[in-house]
């Protein structure tokens, strides 16, 4: 069987696969990397999107062995020394997600959208995340949240939350997020 | 290398970024009314969840199936030997060798004296009556050996008819799915004289609506794994109901209920599709049983859009009698269901849950109702998100623009001339059911506000004027629903096989924290948020010192479960009640330690006083009460030692929350192109716990009814295969699908539960659709159009203008300026 090398959130293994073997399923039955979870088996849902080499990859599509000698950061690498990654943070305070099932590909295909735009617009979220399907929100708090996390990543304060009833955020704290470490393996715009 | 996550740590900082928004009316509580970020969010956030799919046991085992190919055949043999002789393969068996063991998946709703419930194995044996129906399967070391092995199984068929088609299952002659025949049950009901209504009627709307056929599509496809444990088993489901699915497995495997432990650990998703008794969990604790191994099957995309169970497909005749003023006298309804190749658990129910909802938010004199429940080679149909009533509204709200268009007024004016007026509550419909509360006049003037109504129709004007291929369309949704499944007897007057009571158990804690235990099973909806909230207030103890714990049969021993827009109404009534329940004790025991009267006693901000002595006086908190009744050194006679309570809520009556939704459309008539412009909603659910999680829920379910207006269809082919097997060919609404909603609330306190609340999860499913089908439909009028088929994709709107003769309107219409042309 082919052997692999391949960095799962700062951790090297090497591992014999079957050449078959998917990379969700390796990263999930093999390494115990339960947090990318697999919504569906042609690529459409996006629930199992991960980093591969900084860049964001549908992992049900992609094979163990092409991953060999790659660097993997999945959902549960994102997170360093207890702060959260500000698009974890911007997901939770925008209500973004409710059973969290697509949550980890949604927050992974995110990240990697403001790589190639720190500050997208509503319309811009909203294509470039028609690759990762979500049931429950509706998608309304999930672009809030995309572009709140943007705007923590580029050092600005998270601002008034849109669209939200005046009054029920009151008392927010501005700048919570602001300066916030980036998690390690994860390439900031 | 990157530091490992500090979960405790990340919950600690999550937990002091949720310090925020006020609570909506602080005199009644710090907690309830206040946007708090919900405490589920660490875990998902961070990957740290607890899907069924993750769960590994030393020496687990992975189960595949094998699946029909044919819609209807008889099953003449199954041979699984090859199989067996594969790399890796443990075990293999078919239906037979389950044969006598397997029992019959159950149907709790026998909602008629005629019903006909046919045996449903959960492997077949000697039919099959749909495509993916189980015939086999395979038990073997790893997810990839097991689907190997089951090439190698042979299964011969000898081919019947499909039976697709309800009208023609019907017809004298058709194919026979079941012994008995394809009718399932007649069931009819009826209010008032519709007779005398319809006689001499002035105006009379007649239209037959197709509720397609849809697939839920929760995030997470369904998975279990069975463990032998002890003497019993333990059985971890994707599933939305623990408590009821132990009895059910209890009583189809003979499995003794006190040694079968259900688990429904993080779900991702259900709307009604894991409201289900699946063949999967009753051959995963056979299977356990048998080899005395754990054993786990999670199944793929393909698999479940062909066996989890459908939604909606039905065919509505709606007969509306009017005045010519628009005031509505009677709705006649004949409704044919298809319930597919089985009843499962509550398949001939759904169709009922919409019975009582035709007549809408209107007045009216007379309402007559007719279903059939069909048998058909199809996977079976059952609960989907609102249940019967998306489809009852549906037809009420498309036939009432369709009075408005006949009597050429605004749909908002005919609907103000019928509907039950704010003074007139509490008010008992014509279907039987008392609304408790509402105030359609305001959520309807709010509504109207943020869309900008008048602007837009003057829009509209102006385009239909210029005639502009791209045409303008305002749909209007007046919606209620009857929800919070419950009160038992009523659900026991329709047959319903189970209660509708809620549970719950609210423990004090040595420490002064605070267990909550509910019945409740949320996936994905957020209780342990808001049921923290509720108990916070109630005791007046810290958000932070609250858990609730669900989900798991062991920690929580009683409940219904969720589904229904059920949870806060009931369920979180039961906190409630039982919060109130443990203050009571801990008064008593506080009047003993400050040697006062129980009546003297008085409670405010977590502290029992004795009356009179003001904030300064002598008091014991919770916590110190919690203490001394763990101590039990100094406790009343007779008073045990602990402070919890049990409490069970039964409601007395439904939920009605209502609202009004506002769609905009815009139709491009050259490509049948539909494209929503703005989306208003304002939803008067009563009072709120949690105003983040109220909008989620309303926002989410905009989506998946707009999905049924415009998008998702489970197409099946003339031999019965389904061709709707990938989120490729069933398509679900992505991000760049839909707008950014507007939503407001108003609010009209239930009077039905102590808090007020009215349910959340279903409504805007039930309101969207007729909404964005109104709005397609009003855009083209001018074209003589009266109705669009759903899913309103650009084919069909193009069909329909092709054949309404709008073709030979467009050659002379406006063209558009020159320098968009290119969009023609």
């Amino acid at each position: 069987m082919p052997r692999v090398t391949v960095t799962v959130d700062g951790v090297a293994y090497e591992e014999e696969v079957e050449p078959r073997l998917l990379l969700v399923h390796f990263l999930r039955d093999r390494l115990g990397r339960t947090g990318t979870p697999v919504g569906c088996d042609t690529g459409n849902c996006g629930s199992c999107t991960v980093m591969l080499d900084g860049r964001s990859a549908k992992s049900c599509s992609v094979l163990a062995v092409q991953a060999d000698g790659s660097d993997v950061v999945t959902v549960e690498g994102l997170a360093s020394g207890g702060e959260l990654h500000p698009m974890q943070r911007a997901f939770h305070e925008e209500h973004a997600l409710q059973c969290g099932y697509c949550t980890p590909g949604m927050i992974m295909a995110a990240i990697d959208l403001l790589r190639d735009d720190p500050d997208p617009s509503e319309e811009a979220v909203r294509q470039g995340l028609k690759g990762n399907l979500c049931r429950c929100t509706g998608y309304c708090t999930i672009v809030r949240a995309v572009r709140r996390g943007a705007r923590a990543m580029s050092g600005e304060p998270p601002g008034e939350t849109a669209g939200e009833t005046a009054g029920e955020t009151a008392g927010e704290t501005a700048g919570e997020t602001a300066g916030e470490p980036v998690g390690e393996g994860v390439a900031a715009p | 290398m990157t530091e490992q996550l500090d979960a405790g740590l990340v919950a600690r900082r999550i937990a002091e970024s949720d310090q925020v928004g006020e609570p909506r009316n602080p005199a009644e509580g710090r907690e309830v009314g206040r946007a708090r970020r919900r405490r589920e969010d660490a875990r998902l956030i961070t990957g740290r969840t607890r899907w069924t799919d993750n769960i590994q046991f030393p020496g687990m085992l992975h189960v595949a199936f094998l699946r029909s190919p044919m819609a209807h055949a008889r099953l003449t043999r199954v041979d699984v030997s090859a199989a067996l002789a594969m790399p890796g393969v443990v075990a293999a068996f078919s239906g037979r060798d389950f044969d006598g063991e397997q029992g019959s998946l159950p149907c709790a709703w026998p909602v008629s004296e005629d019903v006909v419930i046919p045996d449903h194995p959960p492997m077949a044996v000697d039919r099959v009556r749909y495509v993916g129906e189980a015939v086999a399967c395979v038990v073997a070391t790893d997810r990839y050996k097991a689907a190997d092995a089951l090439e190698a199984i042979e299964a011969d068929y000898e081919p019947l008819e499909a039976v697709l088609d309800m009208t023609e299952a019907l017809a004298d002659g058709a194919p026979a799915v079941h012994e008995a025949g394809n009718q399932a049950f007649t069931w009819k009901f009826s209010g008032g004289d519709a007779g005398a209504a319809f006689r001499d009627a002035p105006v009379v709307i007649d239209r037959t609506y197709v509720q397609q056929r849809l697939i839920p599509t929760a995030m997470e496809p369904r998975a279990v794994v069975a463990a032998p444990e002890g003497e019993g088993f333990t059985l971890y489901s994707a599933t939305q109901i623990p408590h009821i699915l132990r009895v059910m497995l209890a009583l189809t495997t003979g499995i003794p209920e006190h040694l079968l432990r259900v688990v429904a650990p993080d779900v991702g998703g259900g709307f009604g599709s894991k409201l289900q008794v699946t063949a999967e969990e009753v051959l995963g604790l056979l299977l356990a049983r048998r080899l005395g191994r754990p054993v786990k099957w999670t199944e793929s995309r393909s698999e479940g859009n062909l066996t989890v169970h459908h939604g909606r497909d039905q065919i509505q005749r709606i007969s509306l009698a009017a005045e010519r003023d628009g005031r509505i006298r009677g709705v006649r309804v004949d409704l044919l269901a298809d319930m597919g190749a089985y009843l499962m658990l509550v398949t001939p129910g759904v169709p009922l849950l919409g019975a009582f909802m035709y007549n809408g938010i209107y007045k009216m004199d007379a309402y007559d109702f007719t279903c059939t429940g069909v048998f058909t080679t199809k996977m079976p149909t059952d609960a989907y998100r609102g249940a019967g009533r998306p489809e009852a509204t549906f037809a009420i709200e498309r036939a009432v623009d369709e009075l408005a268009a006949e009597l050429d007024l605004d749909p908002v004016e005919v609907r103000r001339r019928n509907w039950i007026s704010r003074e007139e509550f509490p008010y008992t419909t014509v279907a039987g059911l008392t609304y408790d509360s509402g105030d359609y006049e305001a959520a309807t003037e709010r509504a109207l506000a943020l869309l900008g109504y008048d602007k837009l129709r003057a829009e509209q004007a102006d385009r239909r004027e210029r005639r502009d291929p791209v045409q303008l369309g305002i749909g209007v949704s007046t919606y209620t629903e009857m929800c919070g499944l419950a009160p038992s007897r009523v659900l026991g007057s329709l047959s319903y096989g189970a209660g509708g009571w809620e549970h719950a158990t609210v423990r004090l804690l040595p420490t002064g924290k605070v267990e909550v235990v509910t019945g409740t099973s949320p996936h994905g909806q957020g209780h342990e948020t808001s049921w923290s909230q509720i108990a916070a207030d109630a005791l007046g103890v810290p958000f932070e010192d609250v858990s609730v714990l669900h989900g798991d049969t062991a920690v929580s021993p009683r409940g219904m479960d969720t589904y229904g827009s059920r949870s806060l109404v009931v369920g979180g009534v039961a906190v409630l009640a039982a919060c109130e329940k443990v203050k009571e004790k801990a008064k008593r025991l506080a009047a003993h330690l400050l040697e006062a009267a129980d009546d003297d006693i008085e409670f405010a901000d977590g502290v029992f006083r004795v009356r009179g002595t003001g904030l300064g006086g002598a008091g014991r908190t919770v916590q110190e009460l919690a203490l001394a009744a763990f101590a039990a050194h100094d406790l009343p006679d007779g008073f045990e030692p602990r402070l919890d309570a049990d409490a069970t809520f039964d409601p007395e009556n439904f939920s009605f929350p209502h609202g009004t939704h506002l769609c905009a459309v815009e139709v491009d008539t050259e490509t049948g192109t539909v494209a929503i412009r703005s989306y208003v909603a304002v939803d008067d659910v009563g009072r709120v716990v949690n105003p983040l999680i109220v909008e989620g829920q309303v926002h989410g379910g905009i989506a998946q009814g707009i999905g049924q207006a415009l998008f998702e269809e489970a197409v099946y082919d003339p031999e019965g295969n389904l061709l709707t097997t990938t989120m490729a060919d069933y398509l679900i609404p992505s991000a760049a699908d839909l707008p950014d909603f507007v939503t407001d609330r108003t609010e009209t306190p239930a009077t039905s539960n102590p808090l007020g609340v009215k349910g959340v999860g279903e409504a805007g499913t039930i309101a969207s659709t007729p909404a964005v089908v109104n709005a397609v439909v009003d855009a083209l009028r001018p074209y003589g159009v009266h109705d669009v088929p759903m899913p309103c994709t650009p084919e069909r709107v193009w069909r329909v203008l092709a054949r309404s003769g709008a073709s030979a309107d467009r050659a002379g219409a406006v063209r558009r300026d020159e320098n968009d042309g290119g969009a023609q």
